[in-house]
C-alpha cells in the first residue's frame, strides 16, 4: 500500500478547514485511508536516515503520512487527495475535464525499433501551468509515486516530463544502439552516450535499480524533438536540456510503456491531476502520437468518461441495504462517480467513471463506492440464512487426536519451521541433498529459506538445543507436514503429514520412543504385527546414516515403510550441538486416515 | 565433639529430663559436649512425634561478651595503663613512646593525657612526656574483670570503645509434657499397601504434612500455545457449521494462488520480493484448460461484466511455481469443485487454518511463515450485511464484542473490509482482519451461478494468539526458540474468557 507525505497545513487550506489528528483520522478511515504517522521533515530525516546534520536545517512543518488504497492512483498526491476528499463531503461537484485544440497539435512519432524493448509510447500537454514551489514537488512525488506502483518501478511505463518551450516537435520515439545516443542527462553538464550512462548511474542511489531494465539490449529507448535534442532515455533519464522548474509554463508530458493500458491510465492520471494548475482549470490539449505503421494516429490522452448502468435494486441486493436511486445517485456522486437516476426506468443508475477513476472495472466496484458512501458501519447486520452439516478435513481431525494422546505420554509439542537450509535436513543428518526429494526455493533471502523440509527432526534438534536449560529428559514432538517433491502431484510436489519425537536424556532409551510408537499404534488399533498375521506393524532393522549403527529400524505398517525409528547418531547430534543422547521415531500418519 | 547419631539424641535428651523437673538447652548443649544447634534439632524432631511429649518454652538472654580488643585489656591492662608504664621517671620523647605501641599507643596516649596521669614539657627541648602522677589504679582492666558489675553507663561506654559486645542468647527450657516418654514412635512418612493390608495403620502415628509447600509437578506433555489457539478456531468454525478445506498443499501454482483470484500478473505481491517462487519443481503439471481459458480471457479483455485489466496474459507466468503466499489459493480450488459439482449449486461455508509463506522483511511480529485463518461462504444473494453479521457472531466468539469496518483495497475482493477491534488494553482500535465478497471476476470463470455471492475473511493465528498472551516477540512463539518452560505452563485456551 503506498503512502503519501502531504503537508499539513497545505492540506487543511485546501480542505477549507482545520481539522485535529483524530477527526481527519476519522475521515480518513471513513473513506478507507489511513492516517499512518504525523510527523516532521526533520523527523523523518532524523528516523530513516539517522542524518542528524541535515534534519537540522530541516523543516519542522507537519506532515501527514497517509496510506493510499493500491489501487487508487488519483489518490497519490495533494491534488487528488483534496479533490477526492472535497468531492466525498459533497462540498464540490467531480470535475470535468475538457480537451483545448490547439491551432497544431504535438506530434510523437514512434518508430518500428521500439518494438524489440519498449514498444508504446503516448503524450499529452499542459498549458499555461502555474506551478509553486509546493506544486512543483507535488508534480515530481506524484511521478515517482506512479512509477512505483503501477509503474512497476517503471518496468512498465516510464514517465517524462519536459518544458515545452525548449524544444521543438515532431517527436521521434526510436530504439538505437546505446553508443549512438548522446546527450547530458538531468542535472549534470557532461554529455554521455548510452554505455557511459550505463557506468555513470551503476551506483546511482534511486537509479541503479531501473538500469537492469534495459541495460543488456542491444537498442535502448529513446525520445528526440525535431532538432535531435534527446528528451529521455526511458525509463532510466530525462534530458537535462527539457527540464522543467517552477517558470515552466507549457508542460509536454510523454509516457513510454511495455503495457499500454498502464500507460494510458498513468497519462490520464498526470494530466486529470495536475490540470487543476493549467490557467484554464481542467484543459488538457492532445498530443497526435504516430503509430508504428506510419499512417495510424491515435490522440491521447484519452480522458475517456465512461457510463456504466446500475441497477439499483442489484446495487441494494448486494450490499444488503434498501436506499431509493435518488440517494444511491448522491452517494456515487459524493464517490467521484456522477450518477443520474435513468428517467425511463426509474431503477436504473448512469453512472459516470471519470478518467481518474480507472479502477472501476466491474459494477462490484461501483457497488463498493455506494458501501463506502453509505457508511461500512451503518449497514445492517445480517447472517446468512442457510444451514449446512459442517465436516472436518479427516487429516486434520486424525491429526487433532494424535496431539492430544502423544502429550498424554508425556511428550512436549513443538511448533517449527517449515523452511530450512539445506544443509539441516542434509549434511548435518549425514544425508546428500541431491538424494533428497526436496523442494528447493529460487529465491531466498537468506540460508534459513533454501528448501521445504523433507524431516521434522532438524525442527525438533533446534528445539532442544535452544532450550537446553530445560531439566531432562526432555520429550518433544510434532505434528506437521513436510513436502516431497513428487512427478505425480499435480504441482510436482506434494505434503506429507508426519508425526515425530524426540527424547533426549542422559542415556538414548530408545524404547522411550518405541513406546510412545507403540502407543499412538495401540490408539490407531493397530496390532503389533506377529509371527503369521498379515496386518499390523513392526520394526525391520535396517541401517540410515542419521542414526547409530544397529540401532535403527524401519516402521513398518502392513508391510510399508512408514517412517523410522533409532537412536541418533553421535555426528548427527554434534552437528546440531547436542551433547545428550537422542532416540527419535517420525513417520507419516497418513496411512491411518 | 562427637556428632551423635538424630535418634540416639533425642533419647539422650528424654532420658536426661527423666530425672530433672527442667533443663535448658544451652545447658544439655555444654553437659552433652555437642553443638546447640543439634540439640534444637533434637527437640525439633521429638516435638514432631507429639505436641504433648515435652513442654518446651523459647528463652531470649542477652549476655555481655568482651571483644578481642576487650579480652586484650582485661589480660594485659588498658592502652592507658600500658602507656603510663612506658613512660620513665626522667619522661621520654613522644615519639618514642608511640613508636613502640602503634595505634593502641595512640589511643592510650590521648586517654591517659585526659585522665591527668601525664604531662607535657615543653620547658626543654625536644619536649618531653613525663608522669604527672606517681601511680594510677587500672580501672578499665578492673571493670571488665567483673563485667556483672558494671554501671549502665559504663556498658554504654565500653560498647562504644568497642571493649564489650552484647549477645542475644536464644534457648529452650525443657521440660515433661503430659505425654511425656523416655521412647519416641516412628513417624511414617506415608500410607502404604502394607499398612492397609496388616491393619497397621490405626497403630501408627504419621509425620504431620506442610502444607505450604507446592505439590510434586505431575508427569506430562503440554499442546503448543499456538496450535491450542489453532484448535479452539477450529472449534468456533465447527460450531459456526463450517466444514474444513484440505489445505494440505504447501506448493501451489501461480495460477491458484493469484491468477485464479484475479490478481494480474504485473501485481506487486507476484514479485520475487514478497514471494517465494521454487526452482525445483518449477513448474505445475497441467492446468484445467478451459478453465484457464476464461481467466485468461477476463484478466486480458475482460468478460462477466467487466473490463479486465488489459495486459497480455501468459500462461507460463502461470504455470510457476511458488510457496503459497495465502490459503485463499485453497479457496480458489475448493470454490471451483464446488462450481463442477453434478447436481448442480449448493450453498456452503468453508474454512482454513494453515501456513503460508511470504518472502517479506522480518521483525519481532512477522516470520515468513505464519498461519493464515480463512472463512468462506457461498450462497445465492448473500450481501455485504451478511459478511458484517457474520464477522460479529465470529469474532464474539473470539470475546471480541466491538467491530468497525474500514473500506480498503484488495485484489480479489470488492468491496474489501478490514475489520478493526477494540482493544480495551491498548485503548485503541487495532487491525483483526481482512474481509470482502469475492470479485465477479474470480468466481463467474469458476462456473458458479451468476447470482452466487462468495463472502470471505481472513486474519492471521499469530497475531490475536500474541496479543492474548501478551507475547512480544514471535520467536518466543514459534520456532525452535519457543520457550519451552512458557509451553509447558501454558494455560489451556479460552478466547472467550479474560
Amino acid at each position: 500500500m503506498p503512502t503519501i507525505g502531504v503537508k499539513r497545513d497545505l492540506l487543511f487550506d485546501a480542505l477549507g478547514k482545520k481539522y485535529t489528528d483524530d477527526e481527519f483520522q476519522e475521515l480518513c478511515f471513513a473513506f478507507g485511508l489511513e492516517l499512518d504517522e504525523v510527523t516532521t521533515e526533520k523527523q523523518m530525516l532524523t528516523k530513516e536516515q539517522g542524518d542528524v546534520a541535515a534534519a537540522a536545517d530541516a523543516s519542522e512543518e507537519i506532515i501527514y503520512r497517509i496510506d493510499i488504497p493500491a489501487n487508487r492512483y488519483d489518490l497519490l498526491c495533494l491534488e487528488g487527495l483534496v479533490t477526492a476528499l472535497r468531492v466525498f463531503q459533497g462540498k464540490v461537484k467531480p470535475p470535468k475535464f475538457e480537451f483545448v485544440e490547439p491551432a497544431q497539435r504535438q506530434v510523437l512519432k514512434i518508430n518500428p525499433s521500439t518494438a524489440q524493448i519498449r514498444p508504446f509510447a503516448v503524450a499529452a500537454v499542459l498549458r499555461n501551468v502555474t506551478f509553486t514551489q509546493d506544486s512543483y514537488n507535488s508534480f515530481i512525488d506524484l511521478q515517482d509515486k506512479l512509477h512505483q506502483n503501477i509503474c512497476r518501478k517503471r518496468t512498465l511505463v516510464a514517465i517524462g516530463t519536459h518544458d515545452l518551450d525548449t524544444i521543438k516537435g515532431p517527436f521521434s520515439y526510436e530504439a538505437l544502439p546505446p553508443e549512438q545516443i548522446k546527450f547530458v542527462p538531468l542535472n549534470q553538464t557532461q554529455e554521455l552516450n548510452g554505455v557511459q550512462l550505463m557506468n555513470f548511474y551503476a551506483t546511482h542511489a534511486q537509479l541503479k535499480q531501473y538500469l537492469p531494465i534495459i541495460r543488456d539490449s542491444p537498442v535502448y529507448p529513446v525520445i528526440y524533438d525535431a532538432n535531435r535534442v534527446v528528451l529521455s532515455l526511458p525509463p532510466i533519464i530525462n534530458g537535462d536540456h527539457s527540464k522543467i522548474s517552477l517558470k515552466t509554463k507549457n508542460v509536454f508530458i510523454e509516457c513510454t510503456a511495455t503495457d499500454l493500458t498502464k500507460a494510458k491510465v498513468v497519462l490520464d492520471t498526470i494530466v486529470c491531476l495536475f490540470s487543476e494548475h493549467c490557467a484554464k482549470k481542467f484543459t488538457v490539449e492532445p498530443c497526435d502520437v504516430v503509430q508504428t505503421d506510419g499512417t495510424t494516429i491515435i490522440s491521447y490522452p484519452e480522458l475517456a468518461v465512461r457510463t456504466e448502468r446500475i441497477s439499483v435494486k442489484r446495487a441494494n441486493a448486494y450490499i444488503g441495504i434498501n436506499e431509493p436511486a435518488n440517494k444511491l445517485a448522491d452517494m456515487l456522486t459524493r464517490m467521484y462517480l456522477e450518477t443520474e437516476v435513468d428517467a425511463k426506468d426509474g431503477d436504473s443508475l448512469n453512472v459516470k467513471i471519470p478518467p481518474t477513476r480507472h479502477d472501476v472495472i466491474h459494477a462490484c466496484d461501483v457497488y463498493e463506492d455506494i458501501a463506502i458512501a453509505f457508511g461500512y458501519n451503518n449497514i445492517k447486520k445480517s447472517l446468512p440464512a442457510f444451514m449446512q452439516i459442517a465436516k472436518q478435513f479427516p487429516l486434520n481431525k486424525l491429526t487433532e487426536q494424535l496431539r492430544e494422546q502423544v502429550a498424554q505420554a508425556g511428550f512436549t509439542e513443538a511448533l517449527t519451521f517449515t523452511l530450512c537450509s539445506r544443509d539441516d535436513i542434509a549434511l548435518k543428518l549425514n544425508k546428500k541433498i541431491e538424494a533428497l526429494p526436496a523442494v528447493h526455493i529460487g529465491n531466498p533471502k537468506t540460508l534459513e529459506f533454501q528448501v521445504v523440509r523433507t524431516t521434522l527432526l532438524p525442527g525438533l534438534l533446534k528445539t532442544l538445543v535452544a532450550n537446553r536449560k530445560m531439566p531432562l529428559p526432555m520429550k518433544l514432538f510434532e505434528i506437521s507436514d513436510v513436502v516431497l517433491a513428487d512427478e505425480a502431484a499435480e504441482v510436482g510436489a506434494r505434503n506429507e503429514r508426519r508425526l515425530c519425537a524426540v527424547n533426549c536424556n542422559k542415556s538414548a532409551g530408545f524404547e522411550v520412543v518405541h513406546g510412545l510408537l507403540d502407543r499412538v499404534m495401540q490408539v490407531l488399533s493397530v496390532p503389533w504385527k506377529t509371527g503369521g498375521a498379515d496386518k499390523g506393524y513392526y520394526l525391520q532393522a535396517t541401517e540410515d546414516p542419521s542414526y547409530f549403527p544397529g540401532r535403527c529400524a524401519n516402521v513398518m505398517y502392513n508391510d510399508a515403510v512408514i517412517g523410522r525409528i533409532g537412536v541418533l547418531h553421535p555426528s548427527v547430534l554434534q552437528a546440531f550441538d547436542l551433547t545428550t543422547p537422542c532416540s527419535a521415531v517420525e513417520f507419516t500418519i497418513e496411512p491411518f486416515v | 565433639m562427637s556428632s551423635p547419631e538424630p535418634s540416639e539424641l533425642t533419647e539422650r535428651i528424654l532420658k536426661y529430663l527423666e530425672g530433672v523437673e527442667q533443663v535448658d538447652s544451652l545447658q544439655l548443649a555444654k553437659e552433652f559436649g555437642i553443638e546447640h544447634q543439634k540439640i534444637v534439632g533434637a527437640v525439633k524432631s521429638i516435638q514432631a512425634h507429639g505436641e504433648r511429649l515435652l513442654h518446651v518454652e523459647s528463652v531470649t538472654r542477652k549476655s555481655l561478651e568482651l571483644t578481642e580488643e576487650g579480652q586484650a585489656v582485661a589480660q594485659g591492662g588498658s592502652h592507658e595503663a600500658n602507656v603510663f608504664a612506658a613512660v620513665p621517671e626522667q619522661g621520654i620523647k613522644r615519639t618514642e613512646l608511640l613508636a613502640a605501641g602503634g595505634v593502641s599507643a595512640q589511643l592510650g596516649f590521648s586517654k591517659a593525657m585526659s585522665l591527668g596521669w601525664l604531662w607535657l614539657d615543653r620547658s626543654v627541648q625536644p619536649t618531653l612526656v613525663r608522669r604527672k602522677v606517681g601511680a594510677i589504679v587500672d580501672e578499665v582492666r578492673e571493670q571488665l574483670l567483673q563485667l556483672a558489675e558494671l554501671s549502665a553507663k559504663d556498658v554504654a561506654e565500653y560498647k562504644k570503645r568497642k571493649l564489650l559486645q552484647e549477645l542475644t542468647i536464644k534457648s529452650l527450657l525443657l521440660s515433661k509434657g503430659a505425654e511425656f516418654s523416655t521412647t519416641l514412635t516412628k513417624l511414617e512418612t506415608d500410607l502404604t499397601t502394607d499398612m492397609l493390608a496388616s491393619g497397621q495403620w490405626q497403630q501408627l502415628q504419621f509425620k504431620p504434612y506442610n502444607f505450604d509447600a507446592l505439590g510434586a509437578a505431575p508427569v506430562r506433555g503440554q499442546l503448543h500455545p499456538l496450535l491450542k489457539v489453532r484448535s479452539e478456531f477450529r472449534q468456533i468454525f465447527l460450531e459456526m457449521g463450517f466444514s474444513e478445506m484440505a489445505t494440505n498443499n504447501y506448493v501451489e501454482a501461480s495460477f491458484w494462488n493469484f491468477d485464479a483470484l484475479f490478481q494480474p500478473q504485473q501485481h506487486p505481491a507476484r514479485d520475487a520480493h514478497d514471494t517465494f517462487f521454487v526452482k525445483q519443481p518449477a513448474q505445475c503439471g497441467p492446468l484445467p484448460e478451459d478453465y484457464v481459458q476464461r481467466v485468461a480471457t477476463v484478466h486480458s479483455v475482460g468478460g462477466y461484466g467487466s473490463r479486465g485489466y488489459g495486459y497480455k496474459w501468459q500462461l507460463a507466468e502461470a504455470e510457476k511455481n511458488l510457496l503459497r503466499t495465502h490459503t485463499t489459493a485453497v479457496s480458489a480450488r475448493t470454490l471451483y469443485q464446488l462450481a463442477k459439482q453434478p447436481n448442480g449449486f449448493k450453498p456452503a461455508k468453508y474454512f482454513s487454518i494453515d501456513k503460508v509463506f511470504r518472502n517479506e522483511a522480518l521483525d519481532a511480529t512477522h516470520l515468513a511463515e505464519f498461519h493464515q485463518v480463512e472463512g468462506v461462504i457461498a450462497n445465492v444473494g448473500l450481501t455485504l450485511g451478511d459478511l458484517i453479521g457474520t464477522l460479529h457472531e465470529f469474532f464474539r466468539k473470539l470475546g471480541i464484542s466491538e467491530l468497525q469496518f474500514k473500506p480498503t483495497y484488495n485484489p480479489y475482493t470488492e468491496p474489501s473490509m478490514e475489520v478493526y477491534c477494540y482493544h480495551p488494553g491498548l485503548a485503541k482500535w487495532i487491525e483483526v482482519g481482512n474481509s470482502g465478497i469475492f470479485r465477479p471476476e474470480l468466481v463467474l470463470p469458476m462456473g458458479l451461478p451468476p447470482d452466487v455471492n462468495v463472502l470471505a475473511w481472513g486474519l492471521s493465528l499469530e497475531r490475536p494468539t500474541m496479543i492474548k498472551y501478551g507475547i512480544n516477540n514471535i520467536r518466543d512463539l514459534v520456532g525452535p526458540k519457543v520457550d519451552l518452560k512458557m509451553v509447558e505452563e501454558g494455560p489451556i485456551c479460552r478466547l472467550d474468557h479474560d
